[in-house]
């Protein structure tokens, strides 16, 4: 999407002029494929978001929803084919070889670009993950075509266009993308922004292989190995219940380790705004908003977060937001379910304490009964 | 060892504000800054000269006035600015700023000499694309390693390098070739403080101009607008939520009481939380 020179979005009047003229040679793109992240044997979850977005979109253009698995042969890319048809696949394009082992950008964008050119989709959607964006990247670039960055909302137009929907100018304002003339119509999702579609066991369908039209040889760059984060650093914060999240409110670097009472005692995953970041107080993959991650956890606690634009895009998937920030005109409140107008240094170690008290073993036996 | 990185001037957004009416972007009086994400690649571009030897080029497309970013960067001590800047240029979406940015290096290739790496930022914090840095790659043929935590050595003999990059879960080592493209993460180093006499050099080096022609660009329909498969057809203002927070009150109460009456109204609104937090949680 834009870059460079289009710094201003213009209204929708400048640019609503271009005509859609689909070239002839693309009119038999169709269906909408949804890439099935597999690395190191695991399918990462953005995938099965993706798939309920695709469902949906595929449901609208009455055409069939197909993931696309690229790895090596083995037990996980059987499974990475059943988890897709169980959430919503309707075939699977597999391309299976050694080589595809550790992800590399060369071997992915030379399976996915010859797979797109072979079977023609409309509509390709990834992950925005390290992965793939590195990959989304190289395979628009190949194909000449348009792709839309960390989408918020894919939808179908009266004429069967693509409108992504992504927040631009750290989400003070969202402007919707078509990729008119060109195909297939690219976007990405950030993990977490769509919901988790249902899952449900389904008989594996159609599976369409493809042969992989590049060999080691010609592959320049070599895994040399990986080096997995250590278990302290693998927060897994996009994906937690419950997270609690600490900004500039809390004053100083070392009051971080209030937020971090209060989430051991619920159990939950840490968090920050990105000033806190900026100031180097606290290590960037706990970032959370636009240039950060995207939670959706049951419960997220604010605490001295003032609720940027940017920091809002990030946490408005919450079921729960719990504001706690000592100026009443602080922007959190008008997105927050429940707030609390205080110093949240004071307040932190008060609710820490009552909800140690709350969920003691004393009252869990209570609930249990 | 000759290296290009590729800056963009951005408005600091941190300072932008929305006209409620129009839905435009008030500029007025925001200042604009180089893309933080970029001063990580500027840094390590400048070490690498400083240990191998060689020239650094910076290389930014956008309006005139994005002059005042490459003179930053010819502060910390690039040797040498290129500005591309062109009304052809106008509109462009990724896929046409790095096929205008590909054929300027290109063109810096053929004027100063190949360049061993290109680098760009991990993405801008206008655009949050990461795309640009993929796209050049792909048209240059370059190696693409995105997400570079750090540089692990570099062989010019050998035309190796070896890098780690950050990946989903973990690191990977990774061994690759000259030339390459490498977008750096965030937070790998820390941009040098300019000496007086780049500052001076800063002062009174010139900036190279060029328009898509300098720039060797035969087919201006790449380029901007035309050049573009995207196109933005709707900007709006994100919806406000219809309801504020409700605000626990404070007033004459224990931090204690207050903070029991929220936990209250939490497990009020999340009924089954309670039931999961107490035995799931370290409480």
């Amino acid at each position: 999407m834009s870059t460079v020179n289009r710094e201003t979005p213009r209204p929708a009047a400048g640019r609503a002029g271009i005509k859609k003229e689909l070239p002839d040679h693309f009119k038999d793109y169709r269906h909408v494929w949804v890439f099935i992240e597999l690395e190191r044997g695991q399918v990462h979850p953005v995938s099965f978001e993706l798939l309920g977005e695709g469902r949906k979109l595929a449901d609208k253009l009455e055409v069939q929803l197909a993931g696309v698995v690229l790895g090596p042969p083995g037990e996980a890319i059987g499974n990475a084919i059943a988890e897709a048809f169980a959430y919503g696949a309707d075939l699977v394009y597999i391309v299976e070889a050694p080589l595809l082992a550790d992800y590399r950008n060369e071997p992915f964008t030379k399976a996915m670009t010859d797979l797109v050119a072979t079977h023609k989709p409309e509509i390709l959607l990834l992950g925005a993950t390290t992965l793939g964006r590195d990959l989304a990247g190289s395979v628009a670039t190949t194909l000449q075509t348009g792709l839309t960055a960390d989408c918020t909302e894919l939808d179908v137009d009266t004429d069967g266009s693509l409108a992504a929907t992504r927040p631009t100018f750290g989400g003070s304002l969202l402007c919707t993308i078509y990729t008119l003339n060109y195909r297939p119509q690219m976007a990405t999702v950030r993990p977490r922004v769509m919901p988790m579609p249902q899952r449900a066991d389904k008989p594996v369908g159609r599976v369409i292989q493809h042969k992989l039209s590049i060999t080691e040889d010609e592959i320049v760059t070599k895994v040399l190995g990986f080096l997995s984060d250590s278990q302290s650093a693998k927060a897994n914060l996009a994906y937690a219940d419950v997270v609690v999240a600490g900004g500039l409110g809390l004053g100083a670097a070392e009051n971080l380790q209030l937020v971090k009472n209060l989430a051991r005692a619920l159990g939950a995953e840490y968090g920050c705004s990105r000033p806190m970041v900026q100031k180097g107080w606290v290590a960037a993959d706990r970032q959370i908003g636009q240039t950060g991650k995207t939670i959706r956890p049951k419960l997220y606690i604010a605490a001295g977060i003032s609720g940027a634009i940017q920091h809002r895009v990030g946490v408005e998937g919450a079921d729960l937001i719990v504001a706690i920030n000592a100026d009443p005109n602080a922007p959190i409140f008008d997105f927050a379910h429940l707030g609390i107008v205080t110093d949240a240094i004071r307040f932190l170690p008060a609710l820490t304490e009552a909800f140690t008290r709350r969920l003691s073993p004393h009252n869990r036996d209570k609930l249990a009964s | 060892m000759h290296i290009v990185i590729c800056i963009k001037q951005v408005p600091d957004s941190a300072q932008i504000r929305v006209h409620p009416v129009t839905n435009t972007i008030m500029r007025q009086g925001v200042p604009t800054i180089i893309n933080p994400y970029d001063l990580f690649a500027l840094e390590e571009a400048l070490r690498l000269r400083d240990a191998y030897g060689g020239e650094v080029t910076v290389l930014t497309m956008g309006p005139p006035m994005a002059e005042d970013a490459l003179r930053k960067a010819l502060g910390y001590g690039a040797d040498r600015a290129v500005l591309l800047t062109d009304r052809y240029f106008a509109g462009s979406d990724t896929l046409a700023t790095s096929f205008a940015l590909s054929q300027a290096i290109a063109k810096v290739g053929e004027t100063f000499g190949a360049p061993d790496i290109v680098f760009t930022g991990k993405q801008t914090i206008d655009g949050d694309t990461a795309q640009v840095g993929p796209g050049i790659a792909t048209r240059l043929d370059l190696l693409q390693l995105t997400y570079v935590a750090k540089i692990a050595s570099i062989d010019l003999a050998a035309r190796e390098i070896k890098v780690e990059r950050r990946s989903e879960g973990g690191t990977q080592m990774l061994k690759s070739r000259l030339p390459c493209l490498i977008t750096m993460l965030e937070g790998t180093n820390e941009i040098r403080r300019g000496s007086i006499e780049d500052a001076l050099c800063a002062a009174r080096s010139k900036v190279m101009k060029w328009s898509a022609a300098d720039a060797g660009i035969e087919d201006l329909t790449r380029c901007g607008l035309r050049g573009s498969p995207t196109v933005v057809k709707r900007v709006f203002a994100p919806a406000a939520r219809a309801e504020k927070a409700v605000q626990i009150d404070t007033a004459e109460k224990t931090l204690r009481d207050t903070a029991d009456e929220l936990i209250a109204a939490i497990f009020t609104r999340q009924p089954a939380l309670e039931h999961e937090l107490a035995f799931n949680s370290g409480a």
